[in-house]
C-alpha cells in the first residue's frame, strides 16, 4: 500500500488525548471549558461550543473564512491553537449583533446583496470591522486591501465594498447611500 | 396576473432577500453546521493510484483501534448509480477497481473524526496497479486499458455527430473561409462551502440525508436504488449552501454510505470533506480541445459553420453524455448559421471525472466561435460589434439545429455595451498595451427535459394560506447561495399582494415539498417561479370568489394588493389579507394550492435533440478593457461593461449580483483557474494527480484582482418566464474569457486561442512568429456516421433524413409520422440525451 502506515500503537482513543481547561471569553462571555488538545480555535468555536457562524472553508489559513478577532485582531481561527486563547477574548459573528438590532455591517451587507451564499459572510463580516475600527473612512483601495484574505466565490466583492462603504457611512453618523442598481434598459416601456 | 394591470408591489424592488438575516448573523446553518447527539465521524480512504484493481482490503487493523465502529468496503454496495440513467457506472464504494486518485474505496465510522481518519490510514488495500490513460489523445490513441466497460469504444465514452445541411458545400462556396483551434483548460467550481452530509434514521422511521446537494430529487433516487431502502422512506433534506456553480450536483459517494453507515450502525453519520478531497470529487468545468471552420461572405454571413469537440471527461460518466452535446447545441442560437455541423467527443481518462460547472459545456465553443469571430471580422474589415448586431438570430425563429428561440435580447445587449464603452472611438483606437474586446452569448433558463425520463413537471410548489394571513410556500428547490428561496417569495407574494416576509419558504427537503429538479442548467427561476405563480393565483382565486361574495362583486373586480383585499374601482372597499383567508376558508375549508411547471416541447426530433432545448434563452454582451504588459505578459483588466437579457428583473440587486458573479467567474477562467494534472514519476506509480489541490495555489481572482464592472440589464419580457423573467446565474460568464481575449489581441495585436490565458502565455505569443499561442491540430476521431438533419428552411421536420426508424413499442408500431408527438416522444426516446448514448 502507497502512504505512510501509522503503527496502531501510535492511535489513541478520545478519552486518552490530552484535555485542555481552557477559559476565554467568547462574545464578552466568559467560558470555562475542557477541550481536546490538539483543538484549533476554530474547533472549539464550532464543536465545543456549537458557534458554528465561523465557518470553514480550507482548515489552512487560505479562505479566510473562519476569521474571527482575537483580543480585537483578525486571525484566522483554524490556524489558531485553543491553547494560545487561554484568558483572551474572540469575537465571532454571533457577537456582532447588539441585542435584536443587527450590527450596521450586517444590515449593509444584507441590504446591498453582498452575502449571497452566506459562507464567507462571517470571516469577511470579522475582516470588515477589524478594518472599521482602525479607519472609520477607508478608500476603496483600503477595503479591498483588508479583504484580500478573504475569499468569496458568489459576488465579485464589488456589492461588499459597496456595503462596507455603506456600513462605515452609518457608523461616522452619515447617512449611507442606498444599494446601487444596475441600469435598466427595456424596450417595453416600463424599464 | 396580466402584465401592466397594475404596479407591482415587491416584485423589481431591491428589497434585502429573505435569508440575508440568517447569511450575516451566521445563523444559517449549512450542511456542515449540522449536529446530533451521539453522531459518528465517517472518513473514506481513498485510492493513491489513477487505475488499478483492487486484489484485496484487510481492515482489521482499522477495526481494532479504540473508537471504530465499522469499516465499509465495496462490496456492500453492489448496486452502481450515476446522474444520467446511461452511465450508471459509479459505486458508493469502488467493489473492484480504481480509476482515478481519489476514487474512494472503504470508509471507517468512529466516534471521533480524527480517529476515524487516523483509523482510515491503517486500511490497507492490496492494488493491481494498471497502464493509465492522462489525456484525450491517448484515450483515443489506447482502447485498452478500458477505465469503462460502457462506452462507444474503447475509452471514448461519447460521439456525436449531426449535420445540419451540407456544411462543406456551404464551405466550399464561402468568400472567406476560417480554420482555428482552440482549447479551454478544465477549472473547478470552488465553492467555499465544502461539501458535507449527515444522515441518521428519523424518529420518523425515515432514512435521512442531509447534505450539501444542489439536486436533492435526483439523490433521492440514486440512494434508493443503491440502498434498496423504499424511496418513499428516504428523506432528502438540502439545507442551503455555501455555493455550488454545478459542483454538487451529481449524487457522491460519500452521501450515499454515510447513509449506509447509518443503516449499520444505528447512529447518526456525519462527513464532511476536506478541501483537498473537493478538489478530487470535482464534476467540474471539462477540458475541451477544439477545432472550428467557418465559411462566410464578404458581408460576413455565415453560410456554414462546423464545430469539433474533444473532452477529457476523466474516469466516470457523470453528465458526461450530456456536456458532450451541450459543447455544440447553443452554438446556433446566438447569430444567423445557414448550415451547421457539430462532432462531439468525450474520453475517459484516470482523473477526477468531470462535470457541469456554470454554463455547462457552453463557455468552451464559446470562447472558440466568438474568437474566430473576432478574427474572420478582422480580416473582413468588419467591426465585430457591429457584425453581431448585423448577425443577431431573429426572435421567434428556429435555429439550423431546431432550437426555437423565442425573445431575444442580443441586440440591445450588444448595442449598451458597445455604447457604455464608447467602443465605436476607441476599438482599435488605443496606445499599444492597451485594448477592447467583445463577445455575446446565450444561455438556457432550464433544459427542456429531465435527466431520467418521465412527463412529469419539472417543478411543484405547494402554498398553504393560514389565518394569520402567512402563506407557507414549499417547493424541493434547492438555495445554493443564488436567491431561489427569495424568488419564491417574490413570485408568491406579488400575485397574492402581500409582503414576502409574510410569505415562509421550505425548500430543499423531500418529504416537505413537491419535486424540484434541482438548481442546475439556470432552471429554477424560470421553472419554480412559473409554478410558484399557477398555484398563487390558485390561491388568489380561491380568496377573490369568498370576498367578491362578500363584497357582491365579480371576481376580475377584486384586487390584492398592499396587505388587503379589495375593490379594484373602490380600493377603500375591502379587508386585510388574512380576513380574506379566513373567508376563504370559511366558505371552502383549508385554503392550499399546488401549481406545477413543464416546459413546452421542442421541434426537433432526431435522436440528440433533446439536448438545448429551452423554454427561453437569455442572451449577454460584454466588453473588456485591458492593458497588457509586454514585458511581463500580464493582463490587467481595466474595466467591463456587461449587458444582460434578464426578461424582467425579480430583484435587482440580486440579479446585478448573478451578473457580477458570473464576471468574477468567467474572468478566472480567462487569466488564471486551471484544473490541471501532472504525473508523479514512475516510482510513485506515474499518478495523475491534481497540481494545485488548495486555495492558495488554485488561483482564482481576490478581492484586489477585481475590476470595474458596468452591469446593464435588458428588460424584455419572456412569456414564457415569471413575470416575464429569464435566467442570470450562468449566462453573464460566457462572453467574459473571449471578450479578453479579444481584448488581449486588440492591445497587442497577438493570439491566446486557450484560457487561462497567462502571462506566460502572452510573452509566448509576442515572440512567436506567428503571434500566436495555442493547440494546432485536432486528433483523428473515428466519428460514427453523422445524422443528417436539414435545417428548417431546406425542408426539414425536425427528423434526421438518414435515422434508423424505430418501432413505437407501446403501440404495436404505428409510423413515426402517424403517432402523437407526445406518444412518439415517449416511446421512442428519441431526444434524450441517455438514449442517445445507448451503444
Amino acid at each position: 500500500m502507497d502512504g505512510p502506515v501509522v503503527p496502531v500503537s501510535h492511535v489513541r482513543a478520545a478519552g486518552q488525548r490530552d484535555r485542555l481547561r481552557l477559559a476565554l471569553t467568547v462574545n464578552g462571555e466568559d467560558r470555562d471549558l475542557v477541550v481536546a488538545s490538539y483543538k484549533t480555535l476554530l474547533e472549539v468555536l464550532r464543536e465545543d461550543l456549537a458557534l458554528t457562524g465561523t465557518k470553514h472553508g480550507c482548515e489552512l489559513g487560505e479562505c479566510g473564512a473562519c476569521a474571527v478577532l482575537l483580543d480585537g485582531e483578525l486571525v484566522l481561527s483554524c490556524l489558531v491553537a485553543a491553547v494560545e486563547c487561554e484568558g483572551r477574548s474572540v469575537t465571532s459573528v454571533e457577537g456582532l449583533r447588539e441585542g435584536p438590532r443587527l450590527h450596521a455591517l450586517q444590515t449593509a451587507f444584507a441590504d446591498h446583496g453582498a452575502a449571497q451564499c452566506g459562507y464567507c459572510t462571517p470571516g469577511m463580516l470579522l475582516a470588515a470591522k477589524s478594518l472599521l475600527d482602525r479607519n472609520a473612512d477607508p478608500s476603496r483601495d483600503q477595503i479591498a486591501e483588508a479583504l484580500s484574505g478573504q475569499i468569496c466565490r458568489c459576488t465579485g466583492y464589488l456589492q461588499i465594498f459597496e456595503a462596507v462603504e455603506a456600513a462605515g457611512c452609518a457608523l461616522r453618523g452619515e447617512r449611507p447611500p442606498a444599494p446601487q442598481l444596475p441600469r435598466v434598459r427595456g424596450d417595453h416601456g416600463e424599464g | 396576473m396580466a402584465k401592466g394591470d397594475r404596479e407591482f408591489g415587491v416584485l423589481g424592488k431591491p428589497l434585502r432577500r429573505v435569508d440575508a438575516v440568517g447569511k450575516v448573523t451566521g445563523e444559517t446553518r449549512f450542511a456542515d453546521d449540522l449536529a446530533m447527539p451521539g453522531m459518528l465521524h465517517m472518513k473514506l480512504v481513498r485510492s493513491p493510484l489513477p487505475h488499478a484493481k483492487i486484489r484485496g482490503i484487510d481492515a482489521r487493523k482499522a477495526l481494532a483501534v479504540d473508537g471504530v465502529r465499522a469499516v465499509l468496503t465495496g462490496e456492500m454496495f453492489p448496486i452502481p448509480f450515476g446522474i444520467l440513467p446511461v452511465s450508471q457506472d459509479e459505486h458508493a464504494l469502488c467493489p473492484d477497481k480504481v480509476r482515478f486518485v481519489g476514487d474512494p474505496v472503504a470508509a471507517v465510522v468512529a466516534t471521533e473524526e480524527l480517529i476515524a481518519e487516523e483509523a482510515a490510514r491503517l486500511v490497507e488495500v492490496d492494488y493491481e496497479p494498471l497502464a493509465t490513460i492522462g489525456s484525450p489523445e491517448e484515450a483515443l490513441a489506447h482502447a485498452e486499458p478500458r477505465i469503462q466497460d460502457h462506452g462507444d469504444a474503447g475509452n471514448i465514452h461519447k460521439m456525436v455527430a449531426l449535420d445540419f445541411g451540407d456544411v462543406p458545400a456551404a464551405i466550399a462556396g464561402a468568400d472567406l473561409v476560417v480554420e482555428d483551434c482552440f482549447f479551454y483548460q478544465g477549472n473547478t467550481h470552488l465553492a467555499l462551502e465544502q461539501h458535507a452530509t449527515l444522515a441518521y434514521l428519523g424518529t420518523d422511521g425515515r432514512l435521512t440525508i442531509a447534505s450539501s446537494t444542489q439536486t436533492p430529487h435526483y439523490l433521492h433516487r440514486a440512494a434508493a436504488k443503491v440502498l434498496g431502502w423504499p424511496a418513499s422512506r428516504i428523506r432528502i433534506i438540502a439545507p442551503p449552501q455555501g455555493g455550488g456553480f454545478g459542483g454538487k450536483t451529481d449524487p457522491f459517494n460519500h452521501e450515499i454510505v454515510a447513509a449506509k453507515a447509518v443503516l449499520i450502525t444505528g447512529r447518526p453519520v456525519k462527513i464532511a470533506l476536506t478541501r483537498e478531497e473537493v478538489f478530487y470529487c470535482h464534476r467540474g468545468r471539462h477540458p475541451v480541445l477544439m477545432r472550428m471552420r467557418t465559411g462566410v461572405t464578404k458581408e460576413g454571413r455565415i453560410v456554414g459553420h462546423s464545430v469539433e469537440t474533444l473532452l477529457d471527461g476523466g474516469a466516470y460518466g457523470s453528465y458526461g453524455v450530456a456536456s458532450t452535446f451541450y459543447t455544440g447545441a447553443l452554438e446556433t442560437v446566438t447569430y444567423k448559421i445557414d448550415r451547421y455541423q457539430f462532432r462531439g467527443c468525450r474520453t475517459f481518462t484516470n482523473k477526477p471525472p468531470c462535470g457541469p460547472k456554470r454554463g455547462h459545456g457552453t463557455p468552451q465553443p464559446r470562447f472558440g466561435f466568438e474568437v474566430q469571430i473576432d478574427k474572420f471580422c478582422d480580416r473582413l474589415g468588419l467591426d465585430p460589434a457591429q457584425w453581431r448586431i448585423d448577425q443577431a438570430v431573429p426572435a421567434d425563429s428556429l435555429t439550423a439545429n431546431w432550437l426555437k428561440v423565442r425573445t431575444i435580447g442580443l441586440v440591445p445587449c450588444v448595442e449598451a455595451v458597445v455604447e457604455a464603452s464608447g467602443w465605436k472611438s476607441r476599438f482599435r483606437k488605443l496606445p499599444r498595451g492597451r485594448g477592447l474586446g467583445i463577445a455575446a452569448s446565450s444561455y438556457l433558463c432550464g433544459a427542456g427535459l429531465p435527466i431520467y425520463w418521465n412527463e412529469m413537471p419539472h417543478s411543484g410548489v405547494q402554498l398553504l394560506l393560514d389565518r394569520s394571513g402567512g402563506v407557507t410556500a414549499f417547493c424541493g428547490a434547492s438555495e445554493v447561495g443564488q436567491g431561489s428561496d427569495n424568488v419564491l417569495a417574490v413570485c408568491v407574494a406579488e400575485v397574492l399582494g402581500i409582503d414576502i416576509l409574510d410569505v415562509k419558504v421550505v425548500t430543499g427537503d423531500t418529504s416537505l415539498g413537491p419535486v424540484d429538479l434541482g438548481s442546475y442548467s439556470s432552471r429554477v427561476t424560470l421553472m419554480m417561479g412559473n409554478a410558484a405563480v399557477e398555484a398563487a393565483q390558485r390561491a388568489r382565486d380561491r380568496l377573490a370568489e369568498a370576498v367578491g361574495k362578500r363584497l357582491d362583486l365579480a371576481i376580475e373586480r377584486v384586487g390584492f394588493a398592499g396587505g388587503r383585499v379589495f375593490d379594484v374601482g373602490d380600493p377603500d372597499r375591502g379587508m386585510a389579507f388574512a380576513d380574506a383567508v379566513q373567508l376563504a376558508e370559511t366558505a371552502g375549508g383549508t385554503v392550499g394550492t399546488v401549481g406545477s411547471y413543464t416546459p413546452p416541447r421542442a421541434p426537433g426530433k432526431f435522436k440528440g435533440a433533446g439536448v438545448g432545448p429551452s423554454p427561453s434563452y437569455s442572451y449577454s454582451a460584454a466588453v473588456v478593457e485591458v492593458a497588457v504588459d509586454e514585458a511581463t505578459g500580464v493582463v490587467d483588466v481595466v474595466k467591463i461593461w456587461v449587458a444582460h437579457d434578464i426578461g424582467r428583473a425579480l430583484n435587482p440587486v440580486l440579479v446585478r449580483g448573478q451578473v457580477e458573479g458570473s464576471v468574477y467567474m468567467g474572468l478566472g477562467e480567462a487569466l488564471m483557474e486551471e484544473q490541471a494534472f501532472r504525473r508523479l514519476p514512475p516510482r510513485l506509480s506515474r499518478a495523475l494527480v491534481h497540481q494545485t489541490p488548495s486555495m492558495l495555489e488554485y488561483k482564482s481572482l481576490a478581492s484586489r484582482d477585481m475590476p470595474e464592472i458596468e452591469s446593464i440589464l435588458i428588460e424584455n419580457p419572456e412569456p414564457n418566464g415569471p413575470f416575464g423573467a429569464k435566467e442570470v446565474g450562468q449566462g453573464p460568464l460566457l462572453p467574459i474569457p473571449p471578450a479578453v481575449a479579444n481584448a488581449v489581441y486588440d492591445a497587442v495585436r497577438v493570439r491566446v486561442d486557450e484560457v487561462p490565458i497567462t502571462p506566460d502565455k502572452v510573452l509566448a505569443a509576442l515572440r512567436a512568429a506567428s503571434k500566436r499561442v495555442g493547440p494546432d491540430a485536432f486528433p483523428a476521431v473515428p466519428w460514427p456516421e453523422p445524422l443528417i438533419v436539414p435545417p428548417p428552411w431546406e425542408g426539414g421536420d425536425g427528423n434526421a433524413i438518414n435515422e434508423p426508424r424505430r418501432r413505437d413499442k407501446s403501440a404495436g408500431g404505428p409510423q413515426r409520422g402517424a403517432a402523437p408527438e407526445g406518444r412518439d416522444r415517449r416511446a421512442e426516446g428519441r431526444d434524450r440525451p441517455e438514449e442517445a448514448a445507448k451503444p
